[in-house]
Parts: structure tokens; sequence; C-alpha cells
């Protein structure tokens, strides 16, 4: 054939199906991909494939029992999840928590994001083609996060640390040495991984411009976390709405410009540097007492409905709970920030093509047992 | 620290632009009639001065007689925040207008609510089950749902 005719030859367009079961798509997740060739035209999410029915769940658990669950939501920052449940059954039932406990849940939900962003940024790197090399210098560094959590309650993954009216146990004795320790590790790392990434060539050229999502859009999508502030948008529910003792803190929130694949990352970078900040301030001031109200074990709100929301790592985690003044939740909405943050990824991807599908798809970091629940 | 708007301040609001759109205004709530959601959300999303345009989120309760629809709008230049409700009646086939067309969030999360509540929003561009798979009987998140 002469140039010509390849010119004029059309293309069908054809359904690829990305995942449920794919090392990009982090869990369970499907995508029907339409594709030209090799340019993404259209993409259908499928979910479901780990839909346990939680909100069920909860329905027939009392309230204390529910805690475990919430590990199982976003099991990448379980810790995060268990905070946002107590703070909507406190507010619900109108406990308050004591200080300690309050200074100590501060800094473990820090702890928690920097975790969670280890996995975020290393996971999109992975998608990128960085094939695990960053991705396991930042799991070494939050293997150390997990060590500092299983010193507190023995686990590792799924906590089930924070109770209705404060924290499971105190904190042993070695604990902020060990964390005092940790800041200052993972402060050299982090710009040593800053030296290696900020201006690394490859990440540039497949990260800077790609999969922009624009202010307006990401708003109307309810988009929220690192995500919404990549696009500019300054909110972070620990200013806007402080939360346990959020306002005590000197702490800056980094925003983005294009809302690039870039950006998102850059801005996870920053808010590690800024949960050291909250982090180093709270094991300054905490202070001694108890760690936990008097509570009774089984718990009887009062009727009525309430709604509390955290700034979780991965966006606006609310809990929406109804209670009928018995021992278990009438009902228990989770507000389920992965599942949200993908409302605009159709727009996002389109015209793209199939490596920057992968690539813009890990930059909004979602769980998928948050997003099927 | 987010400011959630009194229900009276919002009744005064809309009382005028839409009567009888308001059902009840609870403590920090209120409820609307289901045929006058798209107007009152699209007046609250798009008036200057209250401008609430981002979706938090939507849930649904069943009450038995009656399934409740919870929307929670922010405005976040003025960081204020509001509740509305809606109710459906009927269980056989509860229907509600899609604010979809409002707010693109909104697709996953009415089509969340038709899977497992089984209310249907009128308009959605792509309302099918979305956790479950096609075929499954009944809303298992309905109180009179037997496993």
């Amino acid at each position: 054939m002469t140039t010509e005719q390849l010119m004029t030859l059309k293309t069908e367009p054809f359904v690829v199906n990305i995942g449920p079961v794919h090392p990009s798509t982090h869990g369970v997740y499907r995508m029907r991909v339409t594709l030209d060739g090799e340019v993404v035209l259209d993409i259908e999410p499928v979910f479901g494939y780990l839909h346990r029915g939680i909100e069920k769940l909860a329905e027939e658990r009392t309230y204390t029992g529910f805690i475990p669950l919430t590990d199982r939501l976003d099991y990448m920052s379980a810790m995060s999840n268990n905070l946002g449940y107590c703070l909507a059954v406190e507010k619900l039932a109108g406990i308050k928590v004591p200080e300690r406990a309050e200074y100590l849940r501060v800094i473990i939900a820090e702890l928690q994001r920097i975790a969670n962003h280890c996995i975020a940024v290393g996971a999109m790197l992975n998608d990128a083609g960085a094939f695990f090399t960053p991705f396991l210098y930042l799991f070494r560094e939050r293997e150390k996060i997990y060590d500092l959590f299983e010193m507190l309650c023995g686990q590792r993954l799924t906590y089930n640390y924070m109770r209705i009216g404060g924290v499971g146990q105190d904190i042993p004795a070695e604990f902020l040495p060990a964390l005092a320790k940790f800041i200052q590790k993972i402060r050299r790392f982090i710009s040593e991984y800053e030296f290696f990434l900020k201006q690394n060539e490859i990440l540039l050229a497949r990260a800077k411009g790609v999969g922009v999502l624009p202010k307006e859009l990401a708003i109307n999508c309810g988009i929220s976390g690192p995500v919404a502030r990549a696009s500019g948008i300054k909110w972070d529910l620990r200013k806007a709405d402080p939360y346990s003792i959020y306002d005590r803190f000197e702490f800056d929130i980094p925003t983005g410009e294009n809302g690039d694949c870039y950006d998102r990352y850059r801005v996870r970078i920053e808010e590690m540097t800024q949960s050291l900040r909250i982090i180093e301030q709270a094991s300054k001031q905490i202070p001694g007492g108890p760690i936990r109200a008097d509570v009774p074990h089984l718990i009887r709100p009062p009727a009525g409905e309430v709604y509390a929301h955290i700034e979780a790592p991965k966006g606006e985690l609310g809990f929406y709970i109804v209670s009928d003044n018995s021992i278990a939740p009438y009902r228990c909405h989770v507000r389920p920030t992965s599942l949200i943050n993908l409302a605009a990824l159709r727009q996002m991807v389109r015209g793209w093509k199939v490596a920057d599908l992968i690539i813009i798809f890990g930059s909004i970091d979602i769980t998928m047992g948050e997003v099927d629940r | 620290m987010t400011v959630a708007l009194s229900s009276r301040e919002i009744v005064s609001q809309l009382g005028g632009k839409f009567p009888g759109a308001v059902a009840e205004a609870g403590k920090d709530s209120v409820l609307v009639k289901g045929d006058a959601l798209t107007q009152v959300a699209r007046y609250l999303k798009e008036t200057d001065g209250l401008k609430f345009e981002y979706l938090n989120y939507i849930t649904a309760v069943d009450y038995y007689s009656y399934f409740e629809v919870v929307y929670q709008l922010t405005s976040l230049d003025h960081n204020r925040s509001v509740i509305l409700k809606t109710r459906c009646y009927g269980r056989a086939n509860p229907s509600l207008p899609s604010l979809t067309g409002l707010w693109q969030g909104a697709d996953f999360q009415e089509r969340e609510i038709y899977d497992l509540m089984g209310i249907k929003f009128e308009g959605h561009p792509n309302l099918k089950r979305i956790f479950l798979w096609e075929g499954f009987e009944g809303y298992p998140l309905r109180k009179d749902w037997n496993r």
C-alpha cells in the first residue's frame, strides 16, 4: 500500500477490559475501555467485586462492634477510618474525649496520612513505569510507621485502635522517643527522594500536563482531598471545618495549579512534610491523663442523626449515622471518598493513550475496599 | 469552621421563591417536596450569596412508611453547609428526580441508592446496579429485606 492509502485507512473502535484482576487497577476494579488504536475514546468503570455490604452489617452490630469493620473500608488508612467513625458516634452521643487521647489521635492520623501517601506516590510511579524501585523505597519507610503502630496495638494493617471516647491503650514508654527518631529519618528520606524525582525528566514527561482535572469540574464532581487540592481548590477540612484539636497546630495546605498528575504527586509529597510538622508539635504538647472517656460498653445515643467528616488521606471521609436510641445504628452511611473521586475519571482520560490512562488512574489514589464497601 | 445554615434562614429564602416547596423545616435540615427538589437545588447552587456548589454526599434511609433521601451541600466560598431532605412514599416503585444534571458527582451515588435501596432517579443517564449484579433480587439496605 502507498502512504496515501495507509492514511485513509479507517480504524474501528474496540473494547478492552482492564481489570478486575490487573496490577494497575489497585484492587479488583474493572474499566471497560473503548479504544481507537491506542487512544482512549471512553471508559466505563465497573464496581462491586469487593462489595461486602458493610453499611448493612453496621445495622446488626453495636456501636463499638462496628469499629473493626471500618478498618476494612480504606485499609491503606485504617486509623483514619476508625477516627472518622468514632467522631461521628461521639458527636451523636455527646461524648467528650480526654485531652491526651485527642493528641494521640492527631499524631496517629497524621502518621497514617504519611503511610497512605507513601503507597499513593509509590504506586503512581509504578504505574508510570518506574517499576518497583521508588515503590519499594517508600514501602521501606511505610514499614517504620507500621512498626510504630504495632507498638501501639499489636496490629500492622487493621488496627481497631480508636475507641468511642478515646483510644484503646495508652502508648508505651518507648513510643515517643521512637517517633522522634522516625521523624528525623523520614525528613532526610523525603529530601533524598525529592532530589531524585522532583526534576526527573521521565517523571515530568509522563506526568506534567497529563490527565488535567479543571477546578470547576472537580467541584462539580464532589472531588476532595489531594486530588482537589492539586486542581487549585484550597479546601482542607482540618482548616475549613476543624475537628478534634486541629485548630491548635500550625501547618499549611499545599495546592497545585494545573491539576495534572504531577501536581497530584507534588501535593502528596508536600502534605507528608506538613504532617510531620503537625506530629512534631503534637508530640511536644501532649499532656498526661486518661486516654478514654468513661463510656459504657453498650452505647445508646439519643434518637437523631449526625454527619461527621474528617480529612482522611484520600479526601473527605464522612459517616452519616441515624440512631433510634437502641444499641445498634439504625442506618450508617459511609461517604466513600474513593468512589466519589472517580467521578471525573472519564473526562480526565479521554484522548489520552492507554499508558496515560494507567498513570492518571493511579494518581487519583483509590482503595477498592472503600469504593465497594 | 463550616457553619450549618439554619433551616429558618433557608426557609425564608426559599419560601418567597418557591411557595409550597418546603414541607417541613427541621432543626438543621430542610425537608423539600420531591417535585420541587431540582428547582430548589438549582437555586441553592447558582444564586449569588448562597453558592452551594459542592455536593458532599447523597444517602437514603428506610423508615418503613417512607424513604428519606439526604443531600448535603457546601459552599466552599462562604464555608457554609446545608442539608436538604426529601421523602418518597410507597415501596413498590419509589422515585425522585435525578440531580445528575446539576452535579456530575451525583451519578455514582444515585446508582448506589438505586442498587441498595431501590429508589429510581428519573432522568439519570445510566441507572443500573452498581455493586450488585444484574438479576439480583431485592434491595438489601431496605429494612424488610431478608437474606
